[in-house]
């Protein structure tokens, strides 16, 4: 009788399983938007071979914040106060900067409550992945408009919102964001690539993800819903990417059909022309792109900006390859002789 | 007990007929902006190389320039450090304000002023030096910007020659704050020489006050509050600081970076060991603090008032989810933008009790730069030791004046990191519940986010949690949890720095005071035992919670003032919580005026009020 082998558990390059990148069953509404983009949070530590020790989950109040739980249980996690996800998450980041941060935050966190961390974020290219989980509600306090929702749209109550809404890509990218990028919940084959890039940035990544709340702002006509993103999705390019631990195999394209970009860890993030032809390294063409198709009601997705060089925060604050919370007493605490000089100019 | 009476003809505390010598105040009335600064510095430090104590007080506008701004040095053979009520010599730069100065002097005082200001017909009970400053200055140097700053450096001269400050001391001070400038020296110099030459030539000297050299500050030194609590800070291994521009709190953070920069640069490979970050407000100044604090770099922040207010909701969160940090309050008068630069002992309330929900925190009060320094790594240890937010609530007269001090011990204690597992500790004990009670003090243990242990993650939230960190909106879930923080309340009480407590043979009252307001009550000892015979017990209180030594002290006495800086009396409210059958023995000492509390005002509200004379002061 031949007994068959069984069959071999499929794991990563640390010989995890994606069991391991798991979370806690989540209680957000079956069909939320949120809960696919956890997956694909998973799916791409998973495939990065993240140790998930290092990881630091950072989240602000709301539905989309919540998800850390969701995802990477064997994780630290902090789950701080409404829209001030930044700052805990650039203290936790100056501490120890071997860890991987990854905050999530809503659209409501982000922009409404949360917009002056988040600039001030962007401007100091804080290591770390951000994602908006852009719903244009505030889904925890019951649908309430935020500060991306949709002109015209209405309230269940009749509230009608008229203040134009906030285009969180063109934000991040004039505040200065070296990593800019916006995908659909819907979308695993584009959101893993770009959440896989973003882990092989040295600066901070924001993604921009639509993520339909199928309770508050789901219905016909919402520039949030399932429907509207699949309808009017314009990709910018088909993205694939090369991480940096495996070899890379050639492909022949044709001339100009290819773009690569090398990240700052030696991953690659290839994009691959669909109907224009987009340098994502021009920060004035990605402004102009986005103007572009805003007014033309195009929901552009893809790699808007990277600048995979730009010095992070870390560097210029002139930090130590050691986390500052690893510092042994030696080298926290000066000599006898440097208080001796502090006090003999005081003298 | 009976109140001895003040004899009459000794109201106003010397009057100046013999001489009086290294006892004096000087103020000196300048407007902002002008450039003082430096010759007030070397007038003080003149006077304390001559070994004289000193403390230097900088009464100023919220204001760039153009605004009137006092200082005042105080010389004090028995160091006394407090502010002084009176003022003996004026020295009358401001055209402004020059006239509502020498109204204020009592009779006898002394009126150094810039000749063409003619205060001399105002009153005629005063000593007037009329003096050509900038004419003086004119001697020096024609840019006509240079000849007011000039100027300053004039009435230094001439303010030592009448007091009798050596002219060598004069120089070895400017030598020292213009710090081998040696253009700046020189000119300084000289113009000081041409002030103290101009006295000799054209006046003589009509008043008493006089200094003396005597050897009462060797081997002291001059800080302000705000750099001994940066000093505290580096030598407690701060590593992550963080902090929004706001006076009194400013200079605080200013000096930390020139330290850390100086002393905290890592020699092997030249990285810096800190992070210090000015963010963009308060609440990311703090949530920077607590994010550092959680991954376990000693975190800290420095702020006034309104900053304070500010944190208010990401206290709470430190506070509930149990991560250390040091906040650094330096009070100033509020509520709101109040007087800016005016100092209060205000925000005890508000350090307590900030944030929503049940709340308690610590709060240590230094009431030295001695203790700035000491208190500000006392408080590192207990924010980490604790695992919660701990305030240290200077204000902006220690903060900001000039104290002289004996020099600051170097730390002796290693670091207290408190209650930290790292991966061999979760391998050996093979559990951990983030939030468990094991040691029965209420303090839990942690793990810092990066341990390499599958037992070492767990969920942080400010939403309600259980021992394991879970999310729980269960009753008795948060029940327990708030109980064990009410039990760490307790275990603080014990870890946190003890009042000091002088009991005196014969005292039946007793004075309770806390921070700046200490260098008053000592002096305002001597003024009680000295003018009318009464002696008094006294406690000061270094912290929040409250000590139980508080309930003790004013159990023995027959009843306790409690004197504060601000006005409804707010730790006089929170020992009255504490002593429940003592409450009647309460009386308050309220000083809120914005100027530092002096020792007259305490010495005569207590008598008054022993005398039955003030109970609406004494509330
Ligand atoms: C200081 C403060 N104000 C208000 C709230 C209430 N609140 C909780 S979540 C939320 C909005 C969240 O919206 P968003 O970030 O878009 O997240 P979503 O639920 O849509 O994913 C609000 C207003 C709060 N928690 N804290
Ligand atoms: S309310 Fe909306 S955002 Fe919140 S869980 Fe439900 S679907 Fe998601
Ligand atoms: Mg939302």
């Amino acid at each position: 009788m031949s007994v068959s082998a069984p069959k071999p558990k499929r794991v990563n390059r640390l010989g995890l399983t994606m069991i391991d990148y798991r979370g806690e069953p989540s209680t957000l509404c079956s069909g939320c938007g949120h809960d696919a983009i956890s997956s694909q949070i998973m799916k791409s530590f998973y495939e990065m071979g993240v140790n998930p020790h290092r990881v630091a989950k950072m989240s602000g109040i709301g539905c989309s914040s919540k998800t850390p739980a969701y995802f990477l249980s064997n994780s630290h996690a902090f789950n701080g106060v409404h829209g001030r996800m930044p700052s805990l998450a650039t203290g936790a980041v100056l501490a120890n900067r071997k860890l991987v941060c990854i905050g999530v935050s809503g659209d409501g966190d982000t922009v409404s409550i949360g917009l002056g961390q988040f600039c001030h974020l962007l401007r100091r290219n804080v290591p770390m992945i951000y994602i908006i989980e852009n719903n244009g509600v505030y889904g925890l306090t019951k649908g309430q408009f935020s500060a991306t929702a949709d002109p015209g749209s209405k309230l269940k109550t009749g509230v009608v919102n008229d203040l134009p809404p906030i285009d969180c890509c063109t934000l991040a990218i004039e505040m200065g964001c070296s990593y800019v990028a916006r995908s659909y919940a819907g979308d695993p084959k584009q959101l893993v690539p770009l959440l896989q890039g973003a882990l092989s940035h040295s600066g901070t990544s924001m993604l921009d993800v639509l993520s339909p709340c199928v309770t508050f702002n789901n219905h016909q006509g919402s520039t949030k819903s399932y429907r509207w993103a699949k309808e009017h999705e314009e990709l910018l390019h088909q993205i694939d990417f090369v991480p940096h631990f495996e070899p890379i195999e050639t492909v022949v394209y044709e001339e100009g059909e290819l773009r690569e970009v090398e990240m700052h860890d030696g991953s690659r993030i290839r994009l691959r022309k669909v109907d224009r032809d987009y340098n994502p390294t021009d920060r004035d063409a990605a402004l102009r792109m986005l103007n572009e198709t805003r007014d033309s009601g195009e929901f552009l997705t893809g790699l808007i900006y990277v600048n995979p060089v730009a010095e992070n925060f870390l560097d210029l604050l002139n930090l130590p390859d050691t986390a500052l919370a690893a510092l042994p007493q030696e080298k926290l605490r000066p000599g006898r002789e440097a208080l001796e000089e502090a006090m003999q100019g005081l003298m | 007990m009976s109140v001895q009476t003040r004899p009459q003809e000794d109201l106003s505390p010397k009057k100046p007929d013999g001489e009086i010598v290294n006892d004096f105040s000087i103020e000196v009335a300048t407007v902002n902006g002008s450039g003082s600064q430096s010759s007030n510095n070397v007038l003080m430090r003149a006077i304390f190389q001559m070994g004289i104590p000193i403390s230097g007080k900088n009464l100023f506008p919220s204001n760039i320039a153009g605004l009137p701004t006092w200082f005042t040095i105080r010389a004090s053979k028995d160091g006394y450090m407090a502010r002084k009520k009176e003022i003996d010599i004026l020295i009358a730069m401001n055209p402004e304000t020059a006239r509502e100065d020498v109204e204020n002097l009592e009779p006898g005082r002394v009126v150094i002023y810039n000749e063409k200001l003619n205060l001399s017909k105002i009153r005629d009970d005063l000593v007037y030096y009329p003096i050509p400053f900038s004419n003086l200055a004119g001697e020096v140097v024609q840019d006509a910007r240079l000849k007011k700053l000039i100027a300053n450096i004039v009435y230094v001269g001439s303010a030592a020659e009448l007091l009798g400050i050596e002219m060598a001391e004069v120089e070895l001070a400017i030598a020292k704050w213009f710090k081998g400038k040696q253009k700046a020296i020189d000119l300084n110099i000289q113009a000081a020489h041409l002030g103290a030459q101009y006295i000799r030539d054209n006046l003589t000297k009509r008043d008493p006050f006089r200094v003396q050299r005597m050897d009462k500050t060797k081997g002291k030194m001059i800080i302000d509050g705000n750099s001994a609590c940066a000093l505290g800070s580096m030598f407690a291994g701060v590593s992550v600081m963080t902090w929004y521009p706001i006076t009194p709190a400013s200079s605080l953070g200013e000096a930390l970076a020139d330290y850390m920069g100086r002393y905290r640069i890592d020699p092997e490979t030249g990285k810096a060991t800190f992070a210090i970050v000015q963010a963009e407000d308060e609440l990311a100044a703090l949530g920077m603090a607590i994010g550092a604090g959680w991954a376990g770099a000693r975190a800290m922040t420095a702020t006034s008032g309104p900053g304070i207010s500010l944190m208010a909701e990401f206290v709470g969160l430190a506070y509930f989810t149990e991560v250390p940090v040091v906040i650094f309050n330096v009070q100033r008068i509020g509520p709101s933008t109040g007087l800016p630069t005016r100092t209060s002992q205000g925000d005890i309330f508000s350090l307590h009790y900030l944030s929503h929900g049940d709340t308690k925190h610590v709060v240590l009060f230094p009431a030295s730069v001695t203790e700035c320094f000491e208190l500000s790594i006392h408080a590192f240890d207990l924010a980490e030791r604790l695992q919660q937010p701990v305030f240290v609530a200077s204000d902006l007269d220690l903060g900001m004046n000039n104290w002289m001090t004996d020099p600051f011990d170097y730390p002796e204690k290693p670091l207290d990191r408190g209650k930290v597992l790292s991966a061999e500790d979760l391998e050996r004990l093979g559990e951990f519940a983030r939030y468990k009670d094991v040691d029965g003090d209420g303090i839990p243990y942690r793990t810092l986010p990066g341990t390499d242990h599958p037992l070492a993650a767990y969920f942080t939230r400010g939403s309600g949690h259980d021992e394991q960190a879970e999310y729980s909106e269960r009753p008795e879930d948060y029940e327990k949890l708030m109980d064990r923080l009410a039990k760490k309340c307790e275990t603080a009480k014990k870890l946190v720095p003890q009042s000091v407590i002088q009991y005196t043979d014969g005292a039946e009252i007793g004075v309770i005071a806390y921070g700046s307001t200490d260098v008053a009550m000592r002096e305002c000892q001597e003024q009680l035992r000295n003018e009318y015979g009464i002696a008094i017990n006294y406690l000061r209180i270094r912290a929040l919670p409250l000590a139980e030594d508080v309930k003790e002290f004013v159990s023995r006495c027959k009843c306790a003032y409690v004197v504060e800086q601000n006005r409804d009396g707010q730790i006089g409210d929170l020992i009255k919580l504490e002593v429940e059958n003592d409450q009647g023995k309460i009386r308050k000492v309220l000083h809120y005026k914005g100027i530092p509390i002096d020792a007259r005002f305490i010495t005569d509200q207590v008598v008054a009020c022993e005398k039955g004379e003030m109970e609406s002061s004494c509330r």
